[in-house]
């Protein structure tokens, strides 16, 4: 299990999702992925795309113009 | 016992596909959606990027067709691909620079490759005959599937009644009693539709879904393309067509400047690119400059930039401008008066 990073800043939704799948895709079970975005859209679509994936959704918080996303891949 | 067949839908996030997809559910399909990103998609740009639309519901409409439907969806990133199909458009635009029909052979294009390399057996969408002006007229709906190489693995769940059985049908993978034959530009059957299957707050059944189907955007991108004498773009460029005023004040540059301050941050991420003009004395837009500019130039430039600032009825509003290859400098200038913007400099 490893812990990795993605800068999806300056970019809008989808793309920051589309981002976090294609990141995801290449990831194992039991990894985690914290998802830097200035979208702020992409605090609802990447728990989203998550829940309807099967991926857990571990934290997101706001840091000034930045949402920050930690995601738990799953099987 | 064996696997359910498995279908691959197009969900675009309105309530056609929502429908469509959840029609094959009824019948134990197994249903993935897929969503293709053009970059003219509609979904969540603008109002991510314009601070008064913050206020509304920032959900992505294909992420929540997904959610509703209870089905995985795979969205595509097709922004270099679609290029050739909004510069080269084999059957021309519609009504402004939206290449419908071609976007739709495109993407069933697309959505074919998808299934086979995923073992999927056919593909769904929620065209309805003649609802839409350009790609899904009775006459162009075979067009599309000739081109798109789909041949009879497409199943269109909400008109297959009005339309020669297919390989889903005929096969019996789904039962043809049970699909539907809607037609036509009237929306309440799928409203009603939708009422049954206690779907509420699905996306504006009359919203388009591609800003190339909008007249304003339409101008401006077609202003880009002759601005720059070739018909090329980067994500960059289409999505800034999207933001702010957009002035040409004369053929070689063009102003873009913020209306409000989720656009100034907006534009505040592109100042690398572009030259720029900051108001210093007054509050006020940022503004891009596109194009190479003399001094004169850039004092014109200058002047309407400060008309849209707090110091607009001002001697002098003090603005910084920025060459995107020199260093910055201070200037004081006098506002352009209104009547001297042009209607014709409005992009």
């Amino acid at each position: 299990m490893s812990e990795y990073t993605l800068d999806a800043r300056n970019s809008l939704c989808p793309m920051p999702v589309i981002k976090t799948q294609n990141r995801v895709n290449e990831l194992h079970p039991g990894d985690t992925l914290t998802v830097t975005c200035t979208d702020p859209g992409a605090l609802n679509d990447i728990p989203a795309w998550c829940r309807i994936n099967g991926h857990e959704v571990i934290e997101t918080r706001e840091a000034g113009n930045e949402v920050i996303i930690t995601i738990r891949v799953c099987g | 016992m064996s696997s359910p067949r498995k279908a691959v839908a197009l969900i675009s996030g309105g309530l056609d596909s929502l429908l469509a997809a959840r029609l094959m559910l009824e019948q134990g399909i197994h249903v993935e959606g897929i969503n293709f990103y053009t970059g003219f998609c509609v979904e969540g740009h603008t109002h991510a990027i314009r601070k008064k639309d913050r206020k509304k519901p920032k959900r992505n409409n294909a992420l929540w067709s997904a959610e509703q439907l209870g089905i995985k969806l795979h969205i595509l990133d097709i922004i270099d691909e679609y290029k050739d199909v909004v510069i080269n458009p084999k059957h021309g635009y519609g009504a402004n620079m939206n290449p419908c029909l071609d976007c739709k052979i495109f993407m069933l294009n697309k959505a074919k490759q998808w299934m086979e390399e995923h073992g999927f057996d056919f593909i769904i969408t929620g065209e309805v005959i003649g609802q839409r002006p350009m790609s899904q007229r009775k006459d162009l709906l075979p067009v599309v599937v000739r081109e798109s190489g789909v041949g009879d693995r497409l199943l269109r769940p909400l008109c297959a009644k009005n339309l020669a059985p297919t390989l889903p049908e005929r096969e019996g993978w789904v039962d043809r009693e049970k699909l539907l034959n809607f037609s036509g530009r009237n929306r309440k059957p799928q409203m009603a539709l939708a009422k049954q299957f206690g779907f509420e707050d699905y996306a504006s059944p009359a919203g388009g879904c591609c800003f190339l189907t909008d007249e304003n955007y339409s101008r401006k991108l077609v202003d880009l393309w002759q601005a720059r004498n070739k018909k090329e773009y980067e994500l960059d460029d289409i999505m800034l067509l999207k933001v702010g005023r957009h002035i040409r004040p004369q053929p070689h540059y063009k102003l873009i400047v913020s209306r409000e301050d989720g656009e100034n941050r907006f534009l505040h991420g592109y100042r690398n690119q572009f030259s720029t003009i900051e108001i210093k004395s007054h509050g006020g837009p940022l503004t891009l400059v596109d194009g190479t500019l003399s001094d004169k130039d850039f004092k014109q430039a200058a002047s309407i930039a400060a008309r849209f600032s707090q110091g607009r009825d001002a001697d002098n509003v003090n603005v910084l401008i920025t060459p995107l290859d020199g260093e910055a400098y201070s200037l004081d200038i006098k506002p352009m008066p209104t009547a001297e913007i042009k209607q014709e400099w409005h992009v």
